[in-house]
């Protein structure tokens, strides 16, 4: 039995470890699929679809980071059916909560608005929702801003997976998804929260930001996952960094 | 004149947003002079202009729909206007004026101006152009041609799309120049 499997990726022979995601071997590959909820680091979730692929013989859409590898697979990554619905994804992400860029933290730094210029979309035809919906700055030192929310998870993950803490979860269905903190609570009522600060440096718009920072002036530093994880699952540091 | 026939009619329009959009095509500096070689300003908040004029080649909106004016003017530079531009976010998104959206249009005026700070305005509140419910972008009260996001749009942007434009080629921005923010 081979250790490898071979698979096509864009009419390109990609090798790749049997437990590796067709994103991850595309990857390795310089193939590029857009991805939001994907993080280096953290658990996979397919929760955002910006990295559908088609799959020769399947007639449904796979997301591509939850899909493993499989010999003999052939997969297309730039289709124009794919590059409609990826841009169907970010009108809808840009109509479901109120992105004003121009009054956002993360202006100029965010992976929703880098991904919307990248991917053509320039209006969104479907009608904005303009939701109601509070901030929370009851935190010392962070704020969670649901109206740039897009429910990649994300902070969620990091918070459970990599913090250990879990304060910070998924509420409610559909259109009433939310993140919370703690029981539901205000985030400087919620006990379990650390104050470690992961969730706002992994949040790729300006759902989570610093305490004062005002527009633009927000950026993430993502960095630090992979050296705290090399770190303490293969005691490898990079300290060269 | 035929030199003056010839040029390209430009008109540009100022609904609901901060003039930003304009102040950044007054930034293209001395090109503006080439550009008045090349297009016909008919109307402009600039120009002083009270009437949109007919047969206009190209239009650039800035600013979102957000009252009764904006929507008749809207469709009145449709009907006149061969091309029509979303220019900024505004225009493009609903932007900044559409932060309104959330609150009820109903009493906006009177909180904000009778019961808010300083002295409410003059006259007859009745005179003044009634709010929309929501403030929309241009595209979805009438059919837009093109899309130039930013907010401002930065000069260089505007530059390429104009020149691009009056070439005659097919608007395609790159994507650092088609970004919204």
């Amino acid at each position: 039995m081979s250790e490898v499997v071979t698979l096509t990726i864009d009419d390109k022979l990609v090798s790749a470890l049997p437990t590796k995601s067709v994103l991850a071997a595309a990857k390795d590959a310089a193939i590029d699929i857009p991805t939001l909820c994907h993080l280096e680091g953290l658990r996979d979730r397919g929760g955002c679809r910006l990295c559908l692929v088609e799959v020769e013989g399947n007639p449904r859409l796979m997301a591509s980071c939850v899909t493993q590898v499989a010999e003999g697979m052939v997969v297309k990554t730039q289709t124009e059916r794919l590059q409609k619905y990826r841009k169907m994804i970010i009108e809808l992400l840009l109509a479901e909560r109120n992105h004003i860029c121009a009054a956002c933290v993360m202006n100029g730094n965010c992976e929703l608005q880098a991904l919307a210029a990248k991917l053509g979309v320039d209006h969104v035809r479907y009608d904005y929702l303009c939701p109601d919906l509070p901030m929370d700055a009851s935190h010392e030192r962070n704020v969670r801003d649901p109206n740039r929310c897009i429910l990649c998870a994300r902070c969620v993950r990091v918070c459970d997976e990599v913090e250990g803490a879990h304060c910070l979860d998924m509420m409610g269905r559909g259109i009433h998804c939310n993140v919370i903190t703690g029981m539901n609570q205000p985030w400087g009522q919620a006990r379990s929260c650390t104050t470690c600060g992961k969730c706002v440096q992994v949040c790729p718009t300006g759902a989570i930001f610093k305490k004062g920072a005002t527009v633009s002036e927000m950026k993430k530093e993502q960095g630090f996952l992979i050296w705290i994880l090399d770190g303490r699952d293969k005691k490898v540091w990079h300290w060269a960094r | 004149m035929t030199t003056q026939n010839s040029k390209v009619r430009l008109a540009t329009v100022w609904f609901g947003g901060c003039a930003g959009c304009h102040m950044s095509f007054l930034d293209i500096d001395e090109r503006l002079i080439d550009a008045v070689g090349l297009v016909d300003i008919v109307y402009s908040p600039v120009a002083d202009i009270k009437k949109f004029p007919d047969n206009v080649d190209v239009t650039l909106v800035e600013g979102a729909v957000c009252n009764s004016d904006n929507l008749r003017e809207a469709r009145e530079l449709r009907e006149k206007s061969k091309l029509v531009i979303s220019f900024g976010d505004c225009a493009v998104t609903g932007n900044v004026p559409s932060m309104r959206n959330r609150l009820d249009v109903k009493n906006m005026i009177s909180e904000l101006y009778a019961a808010g700070p300083g002295a409410a305005p003059p006259g007859d509140v009745d005179v003044m152009p009634v709010l929309l419910d929501k403030v929309l972008p241009l595209h979805q009260v009438i059919p837009v041609d093109l899309y130039l996001p930013g907010c401002p749009p930065d000069p260089e942007r505007i530059w390429t799309a104009l020149t691009t434009l009056l070439k005659g080629e097919p608007l395609d921005l790159p994507p650092e120049m088609r970004s919204f923010g």
